[in-house]
Protein backbone atom coordinates (compact mmCIF):
# COMPACT_ATOMS: atom_id res chain seq x y z
CA UNK A 1 0.00 0.00 0.00
CA UNK A 2 2.60 2.43 1.23
CA UNK A 3 5.00 1.51 -1.54
CA UNK A 4 2.66 2.39 -4.37
CA UNK A 5 1.96 5.74 -2.79
CA UNK A 6 5.40 7.25 -3.29
CA UNK A 7 5.29 6.96 -7.05
CA UNK A 8 1.77 8.34 -7.12
CA UNK A 9 2.73 11.23 -4.87
CA UNK A 10 5.66 12.15 -7.07
CA UNK A 11 3.44 12.07 -10.12
CA UNK A 12 0.98 14.45 -8.48
CA UNK A 13 3.69 16.76 -7.21
CA UNK A 14 5.65 17.05 -10.49
CA UNK A 15 3.17 16.29 -13.29
CA UNK A 16 5.26 17.78 -16.13
CA UNK A 17 8.66 16.60 -14.96
CA UNK A 18 7.96 12.92 -14.47
CA UNK A 19 7.75 11.27 -17.84
CA UNK A 20 6.79 7.77 -16.84
CA UNK A 21 6.40 5.59 -13.78
CA UNK A 22 6.04 1.90 -13.16
CA UNK A 23 5.70 -0.36 -10.14
CA UNK A 24 6.09 -3.80 -11.66
CA UNK A 25 6.62 -6.52 -9.06
CA UNK A 26 7.16 -3.91 -6.37
CA UNK A 27 10.03 -2.18 -8.19
CA UNK A 28 9.06 1.47 -8.09
CA UNK A 29 10.61 3.25 -11.05
CA UNK A 30 10.53 6.88 -12.10
CA UNK A 31 11.72 8.05 -15.51
CA UNK A 32 12.68 11.70 -15.62
CA UNK A 33 14.51 14.28 -17.70
CA UNK A 34 18.19 14.97 -17.24
CA UNK A 35 17.66 18.55 -16.02
CA UNK A 36 15.32 17.49 -13.24
CA UNK A 37 17.61 14.92 -11.61
CA UNK A 38 19.29 17.24 -9.10
CA UNK A 39 16.04 18.76 -7.91
CA UNK A 40 14.29 15.42 -7.57
CA UNK A 41 17.16 13.91 -5.61
CA UNK A 42 17.26 16.87 -3.23
CA UNK A 43 13.51 16.57 -2.75
CA UNK A 44 13.67 12.83 -2.08
CA UNK A 45 16.46 13.18 0.46
CA UNK A 46 14.31 15.31 2.73
CA UNK A 47 11.41 14.27 4.92
CA UNK A 48 9.10 12.47 4.66
CA UNK A 49 10.93 10.19 2.18
CA UNK A 50 14.56 10.32 3.32
CA UNK A 51 16.13 8.43 0.44
CA UNK A 52 19.54 9.02 1.95
CA UNK A 53 21.38 6.04 0.55
CA UNK A 54 22.61 5.53 -3.01
CA UNK A 55 22.80 1.78 -3.54
CA UNK A 56 23.97 1.79 -7.11
CA UNK A 57 24.50 4.04 -10.05
CA UNK A 58 25.04 2.62 -13.49
CA UNK A 59 24.32 3.01 -17.17
CA UNK A 60 22.59 0.85 -19.77
CA UNK A 61 23.26 0.89 -23.50
CA UNK A 62 20.14 0.25 -25.58
CA UNK A 63 21.80 0.12 -28.98
CA UNK A 64 19.47 1.05 -31.82
CA UNK A 65 17.02 2.92 -29.64
CA UNK A 66 16.74 6.67 -29.25
CA UNK A 67 17.72 7.91 -26.68
CA UNK A 68 20.41 5.29 -26.68
CA UNK A 69 21.71 5.40 -23.11
CA UNK A 70 19.95 5.35 -19.78
CA UNK A 71 21.41 6.25 -16.40
CA UNK A 72 19.96 4.23 -13.51
CA UNK A 73 20.03 5.30 -9.87
CA UNK A 74 18.98 2.97 -7.08
CA UNK A 75 17.98 4.72 -3.87
CA UNK A 76 17.16 3.31 -0.46
CA UNK A 77 15.22 4.96 2.31
CA UNK A 78 16.37 3.60 5.64
CA UNK A 79 13.44 5.03 7.60
CA UNK A 80 10.77 3.94 5.12
CA UNK A 81 12.58 0.68 4.28
CA UNK A 82 11.82 1.29 0.65
CA UNK A 83 13.74 1.31 -2.61
CA UNK A 84 13.25 3.63 -5.55
CA UNK A 85 14.77 3.53 -8.99
CA UNK A 86 15.34 6.67 -11.05
CA UNK A 87 16.06 6.39 -14.76
CA UNK A 88 17.43 9.19 -16.90
CA UNK A 89 17.48 8.63 -20.68
CA UNK A 90 20.46 10.20 -22.47
CA UNK A 91 21.03 10.59 -26.19
CA UNK A 92 24.39 9.77 -27.72
CA UNK A 93 24.94 13.29 -29.03
CA UNK A 94 24.76 14.95 -25.64
CA UNK A 95 26.04 12.28 -23.31
CA UNK A 96 26.32 14.16 -20.05
CA UNK A 97 24.47 14.38 -16.77
CA UNK A 98 24.81 16.18 -13.49
CA UNK A 99 27.22 14.60 -11.00
CA UNK A 100 25.84 13.27 -7.72
CA UNK A 101 29.26 13.19 -6.07
CA UNK A 102 28.54 16.23 -3.94
CA UNK A 103 25.41 14.57 -2.54
CA UNK A 104 26.63 10.99 -2.12
CA UNK A 105 30.30 10.24 -1.58
CA UNK A 106 30.07 6.82 -3.18
CA UNK A 107 28.80 8.35 -6.40
CA UNK A 108 32.31 9.64 -7.00
CA UNK A 109 33.80 6.28 -7.95
CA UNK A 110 30.60 4.91 -9.44
CA UNK A 111 30.50 7.82 -11.85
CA UNK A 112 34.15 7.34 -12.68
CA UNK A 113 33.33 3.73 -13.53
CA UNK A 114 30.45 4.76 -15.80
CA UNK A 115 32.69 7.37 -17.41
CA UNK A 116 35.32 4.73 -18.08
CA UNK A 117 32.97 2.04 -19.37
CA UNK A 118 30.36 4.09 -21.26
CA UNK A 119 31.88 7.52 -21.84
CA UNK A 120 29.19 9.46 -19.99
CA UNK A 121 30.44 12.89 -18.85
CA UNK A 122 29.41 14.10 -15.39
CA UNK A 123 29.52 17.82 -15.01
CA UNK A 124 30.34 19.02 -11.51
CA UNK A 125 32.37 15.91 -10.75
CA UNK A 126 35.44 16.71 -8.60
CA UNK A 127 37.86 14.28 -10.24
CA UNK A 128 36.60 12.66 -13.43
CA UNK A 129 39.40 10.25 -14.33
CA UNK A 130 39.15 6.69 -15.60
CA UNK A 131 38.86 4.04 -12.92
CA UNK A 132 39.40 0.53 -14.34
CA UNK A 133 41.08 0.69 -17.72
CA UNK A 134 44.66 1.79 -18.26
CA UNK A 135 45.98 4.89 -19.99
CA UNK A 136 45.90 4.55 -23.75
CA UNK A 137 42.83 2.32 -23.82
CA UNK A 138 40.61 3.53 -26.63
CA UNK A 139 36.86 3.19 -26.76
CA UNK A 140 34.29 2.28 -24.15
CA UNK A 141 34.27 -1.46 -23.53
CA UNK A 142 30.77 -1.88 -22.11
CA UNK A 143 29.08 -0.19 -25.04
CA UNK A 144 27.26 -2.65 -27.24
CA UNK A 145 29.16 -1.58 -30.34
CA UNK A 146 32.58 -2.27 -28.84
CA UNK A 147 34.01 -5.25 -30.81
CA UNK A 148 33.72 -8.44 -28.75
CA UNK A 149 37.22 -9.76 -29.46
CA UNK A 150 39.07 -6.48 -29.69
CA UNK A 151 42.20 -6.50 -27.54
CA UNK A 152 44.37 -3.56 -26.58
CA UNK A 153 47.39 -5.03 -24.78
CA UNK A 154 49.63 -2.75 -22.75
CA UNK A 155 52.83 -4.59 -23.64
CA UNK A 156 53.72 -6.34 -26.91
CA UNK A 157 52.56 -9.95 -26.85
CA UNK A 158 54.88 -12.86 -27.62
CA UNK A 159 52.71 -14.30 -30.42
CA UNK B 1 84.97 -39.47 -24.37
CA UNK B 2 85.84 -39.52 -20.66
CA UNK B 3 85.11 -35.82 -20.51
CA UNK B 4 81.62 -36.32 -21.94
CA UNK B 5 80.88 -39.02 -19.32
CA UNK B 6 81.70 -36.56 -16.54
CA UNK B 7 79.66 -33.82 -18.21
CA UNK B 8 76.63 -36.09 -18.57
CA UNK B 9 76.88 -37.23 -14.98
CA UNK B 10 77.23 -33.66 -13.79
CA UNK B 11 74.22 -32.72 -15.90
CA UNK B 12 72.24 -35.49 -14.20
CA UNK B 13 73.31 -34.49 -10.69
CA UNK B 14 72.54 -30.86 -11.34
CA UNK B 15 69.08 -31.78 -12.62
CA UNK B 16 68.48 -33.92 -9.53
CA UNK B 17 69.53 -31.04 -7.27
CA UNK B 18 67.43 -28.50 -9.08
CA UNK B 19 64.23 -30.49 -9.27
CA UNK B 20 64.12 -31.04 -5.50
CA UNK B 21 64.74 -27.45 -4.46
CA UNK B 22 62.09 -25.50 -6.30
CA UNK B 23 61.55 -22.34 -4.29
CA UNK B 24 58.34 -20.95 -5.66
CA UNK B 25 56.93 -17.49 -6.04
CA UNK B 26 53.11 -17.49 -5.86
CA UNK B 27 51.67 -14.90 -8.25
CA UNK B 28 48.16 -15.33 -6.87
CA UNK B 29 45.48 -13.09 -8.35
CA UNK B 30 42.18 -14.93 -8.13
CA UNK B 31 40.08 -17.73 -6.66
CA UNK B 32 42.57 -20.45 -7.69
CA UNK B 33 44.57 -19.12 -4.75
CA UNK B 34 42.38 -21.13 -2.37
CA UNK B 35 43.32 -24.31 -4.17
CA UNK B 36 46.95 -23.24 -4.19
CA UNK B 37 46.82 -22.77 -0.41
CA UNK B 38 45.28 -26.19 -0.04
CA UNK B 39 47.98 -27.75 -2.20
CA UNK B 40 50.75 -25.95 -0.34
CA UNK B 41 49.53 -26.75 3.17
CA UNK B 42 49.72 -29.93 5.21
CA UNK B 43 46.95 -32.01 3.60
CA UNK B 44 48.58 -32.19 0.18
CA UNK B 45 51.94 -30.68 1.00
CA UNK B 46 54.08 -29.45 -1.88
CA UNK B 47 57.04 -29.81 0.48
CA UNK B 48 57.12 -33.56 -0.13
CA UNK B 49 58.47 -32.74 -3.58
CA UNK B 50 60.91 -30.13 -2.40
CA UNK B 51 58.76 -27.21 -3.50
CA UNK B 52 57.59 -26.21 -0.08
CA UNK B 53 59.51 -23.04 0.48
CA UNK B 54 57.49 -20.04 -0.62
CA UNK B 55 59.67 -17.03 -1.40
CA UNK B 56 57.85 -13.73 -1.75
CA UNK B 57 60.69 -12.25 -3.72
CA UNK B 58 61.22 -13.14 -7.39
CA UNK B 59 64.98 -12.85 -6.96
CA UNK B 60 65.08 -15.80 -4.55
CA UNK B 61 62.72 -18.11 -6.41
CA UNK B 62 63.19 -20.73 -9.12
CA UNK B 63 59.60 -21.33 -10.11
CA UNK B 64 56.73 -18.88 -10.56
CA UNK B 65 53.21 -20.18 -10.06
CA UNK B 66 50.81 -17.93 -11.96
CA UNK B 67 47.59 -18.62 -10.11
CA UNK B 68 44.48 -16.99 -11.52
CA UNK B 69 43.26 -14.51 -14.08
CA UNK B 70 45.79 -12.08 -15.54
CA UNK B 71 44.19 -8.91 -16.85
CA UNK B 72 45.68 -6.69 -19.51
CA UNK B 73 46.31 -4.10 -16.84
CA UNK B 74 48.34 -6.57 -14.84
CA UNK B 75 50.38 -8.00 -17.74
CA UNK B 76 53.38 -5.63 -17.40
CA UNK B 77 53.62 -6.48 -13.69
CA UNK B 78 53.81 -10.21 -14.39
CA UNK B 79 56.40 -9.56 -17.11
CA UNK B 80 58.52 -7.51 -14.67
CA UNK B 81 58.33 -10.16 -11.96
CA UNK B 82 59.38 -12.81 -14.47
CA UNK B 83 62.30 -10.69 -15.68
CA UNK B 84 63.48 -10.20 -12.09
CA UNK B 85 63.79 -13.92 -11.45
CA UNK B 86 67.26 -15.43 -11.67
CA UNK B 87 68.17 -18.31 -13.99
CA UNK B 88 67.24 -21.12 -14.04
CA UNK B 89 63.56 -20.20 -13.87
CA UNK B 90 60.42 -22.16 -14.53
CA UNK B 91 56.81 -21.12 -15.02
CA UNK B 92 53.65 -23.01 -14.15
CA UNK B 93 50.30 -21.75 -15.44
CA UNK B 94 47.86 -22.72 -12.71
CA UNK B 95 44.17 -22.95 -13.64
CA UNK B 96 42.20 -22.38 -16.80
CA UNK B 97 42.41 -18.58 -16.67
CA UNK B 98 46.19 -18.57 -16.63
CA UNK B 99 46.31 -21.28 -19.30
CA UNK B 100 43.94 -19.76 -21.85
CA UNK B 101 41.94 -16.93 -20.33
CA UNK B 102 39.17 -19.37 -19.48
CA UNK B 103 35.64 -18.03 -19.53
CA UNK B 104 36.90 -14.45 -19.71
CA UNK B 105 37.03 -14.04 -23.47
CA UNK B 106 36.75 -10.26 -23.33
CA UNK B 107 38.53 -6.92 -23.56
CA UNK B 108 40.11 -7.07 -20.13
CA UNK B 109 41.81 -10.47 -19.82
CA UNK B 110 45.01 -11.86 -21.33
CA UNK B 111 44.16 -15.01 -23.29
CA UNK B 112 46.74 -17.22 -21.61
CA UNK B 113 49.93 -16.08 -19.90
CA UNK B 114 52.03 -17.65 -22.66
CA UNK B 115 51.28 -14.47 -24.57
CA UNK B 116 53.48 -12.67 -22.02
CA UNK B 117 56.02 -15.15 -20.63
CA UNK B 118 57.16 -18.66 -21.68
CA UNK B 119 55.35 -21.44 -19.80
CA UNK B 120 56.77 -24.85 -18.85
CA UNK B 121 53.77 -26.69 -17.45
CA UNK B 122 50.06 -25.99 -17.90
CA UNK B 123 47.71 -27.16 -15.15
CA UNK B 124 44.09 -26.99 -16.37
CA UNK B 125 41.01 -26.98 -14.14
CA UNK B 126 38.66 -24.39 -12.75
CA UNK B 127 40.16 -24.58 -10.18
CA UNK B 128 42.50 -27.60 -10.50
CA UNK B 129 42.35 -30.13 -7.69
CA UNK B 130 45.47 -30.35 -5.50
CA UNK B 131 46.20 -33.79 -6.99
CA UNK B 132 46.33 -32.17 -10.42
CA UNK B 133 48.72 -29.56 -9.06
CA UNK B 134 50.99 -32.25 -7.64
CA UNK B 135 50.86 -34.06 -10.98
CA UNK B 136 51.87 -30.86 -12.75
CA UNK B 137 54.72 -30.37 -10.30
CA UNK B 138 56.00 -33.92 -10.94
CA UNK B 139 55.81 -33.23 -14.68
CA UNK B 140 57.95 -30.14 -14.18
CA UNK B 141 60.44 -32.16 -12.12
CA UNK B 142 60.71 -34.69 -14.95
CA UNK B 143 61.29 -31.87 -17.37
CA UNK B 144 64.02 -30.38 -15.21
CA UNK B 145 65.71 -33.76 -14.76
CA UNK B 146 65.78 -34.52 -18.47
CA UNK B 147 66.69 -31.12 -19.82
CA UNK B 148 70.15 -29.94 -20.81
CA UNK B 149 71.37 -28.02 -17.76
CA UNK B 150 73.11 -24.69 -17.83
CA UNK B 151 75.95 -23.76 -15.51
CA UNK B 152 78.45 -21.00 -15.26
CA UNK B 153 81.70 -22.56 -16.52
CA UNK B 154 80.01 -24.83 -19.05
CA UNK B 155 81.74 -25.14 -22.45
CA UNK B 156 79.48 -23.64 -25.08
CA UNK B 157 79.53 -25.16 -28.56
Amino acid sequence: MEKKKIVEELKEKFPEKIKETSSDFGDDTVIIDRDFLGNLVQYLRKEPYEYTMLLDLTCVDYLGREPRFEMVYHLLSLTEKHRLRIKVPLSEKNLSVESMASIWKNANWLEREVYDMFGVRFYGHPDLRRLFMYDGFEGYPLRKDYPLRKRQPRIPLRK
Amino acid sequence: MEGSFITTKFNYILGWARKFSLFHYPFVTACCGMEYMSAACAHFDLDRFGAGWTRFSPRQSDMILVVGTISQKEAPILRTVYDQMTEPKFVIAFGTCAVSGGIYDNYAVVQGIDQIIPVDVYIPGCPPRPETVLDGLIKLQEKIQNQEQEWKWKKRK
